[in-house]
């Protein structure tokens, strides 16, 4: 249960990114969560909203893009897709894959913002 | 209505990744291998490393070993009697040790040069999830999986067996109370990481013991 953490981290980094944009008001906030990342996404979801009372973040989205497992098959020699994370071998040709090349990733995207004269109106 | 998308592409766990890269840099400068050793609370880390201390010191290595745990010293006081410097972190209530921990913990441990060791140890919290996402700058992360637990843990736990570099079975004096399918287990653990090396222990017997402190040699050995 990190979740709370690693969601008051991402308050942090997008509140410091905003200081470029002044007064403009955050609408979404997209994340990519690797299908491997050790995180819940209805966890985050719900820290989300605690986290963000009484920041600059409050009453915007957060959007989870999860990512498919992607490892390198050597035999087919091209990045392939699991369909899960209970077995690492090729859908093609069924040989194991260790080499691991998306699934892993935890990372803020984007922000979508409206900016300041626009509120105004 | 204008709205506008900002690109921020960063990794949520940036300051921690750049933490444990500056570890990793230093632990190779001073030629010490670190090992993360992370499992399921009551798999028998303590047990494992206790032993591995011992056995290791015996063979004339360089050792010591951080420990951490929600609350207690219970463990740092068990690892103190193997006669080397061990060093106890409480997280009070945080489920996983994090890079800057590391690093702070091994600033204050004026009495520890570590240019003067061979294996730094770094026991985890007991918890099969989350410390799977925090890189410390180990070299290499250990996973262990207990008798006891089941055969099926690599397949509940893909997250944290995947991330491992290499596989301890532990108790296996009680593999055959427990109906312990091997075969099984190892197959499971091949399934999330094929290839992990993998290593059948008793540390109540030794059993194990010679290969997994011959394998930690060599690793010393090839790495620095």
């Amino acid at each position: 249960m990190h979740e709370l953490s690693l969601i008051t981290s991402v308050v942090e980094t997008v509140t410091e990114s905003l200081a470029a944009y002044p007064g403009a008001r955050v609408e979404k906030v997209r994340l990519r969560v690797g299908a491997l990342a050790a995180v819940v996404p209805d966890v985050l979801e719900f820290c989300y909203g605690i986290a963000t009372e009484g920041t600059p973040l409050e009453g915007s989205q957060l959007v989870i893009d999860v990512l498919p497992v992607v490892v390198h098959c050597i035999s087919c020699d091209r990045n392939v897709e699991l369909t899960g994370i209970q077995s690492f071998r090729c859908p093609v040709c069924d040989e194991p894959c260790d080499d691991l090349r998306q699934g892993r990733e935890l990372e803020i995207d984007s922000i979508e913002i409206e900016d300041a004269d626009e509120v105004k109106q | 209505m204008t709205t506008r998308i900002v690109e921020l592409r960063r990794g949520i766990l940036k300051k921690n990744d750049e933490l444990a890269a500056e570890l990793r840099a230093r632990f190779a400068a001073a030629g010490v291998l670190v090992l993360n050793l992370v499992s399921s609370p009551g798999t028998g880390k303590t047990a494992l490393l206790e032993r591995t201390l011992k056995g290791l010191k015996a063979r004339g290595a360089r050792v010591a070993a951080l420990v951490g745990d929600l609350e207690t010293d219970n463990d740092a006081r068990r690892l103190a009697s193997s006669g080397v410097p061990v060093r106890q972190i409480n997280t009070h209530g945080e489920c996983h040790l994090e890079a800057e921990e590391i690093g702070r913990h091994l600033d204050d441990w004026k009495e520890l040069a570590l240019d003067q060791l061979d294996f730094l140890f770094i026991e985890n919290v007991g918890n099969l999830v989350c410390p799977s996402d925090y890189d410390l700058g180990e070299a290499i992360r250990v996973v262990l999986l207990s008798v006891t637990e089941g055969e099926d843990k690599p397949l509940k736990y893909p997250t944290m067996f995947n991330s491992a570099d290499t596989a301890v079975l532990t108790k296996m004096d009680l593999a055959g109370p427990c109906d312990f399918n091997r075969e099984l287990a190892i197959k499971n653990i091949n399934e999330i990481r094929p290839g992990m090396r993998i290593f059948e222990t008793s540390a109540k017997t030794g059993a194990g013991f010679d290969e997994w402190l011959a394998y930690l040699a060599e690793e010393q050995k090839s790495r620095h």
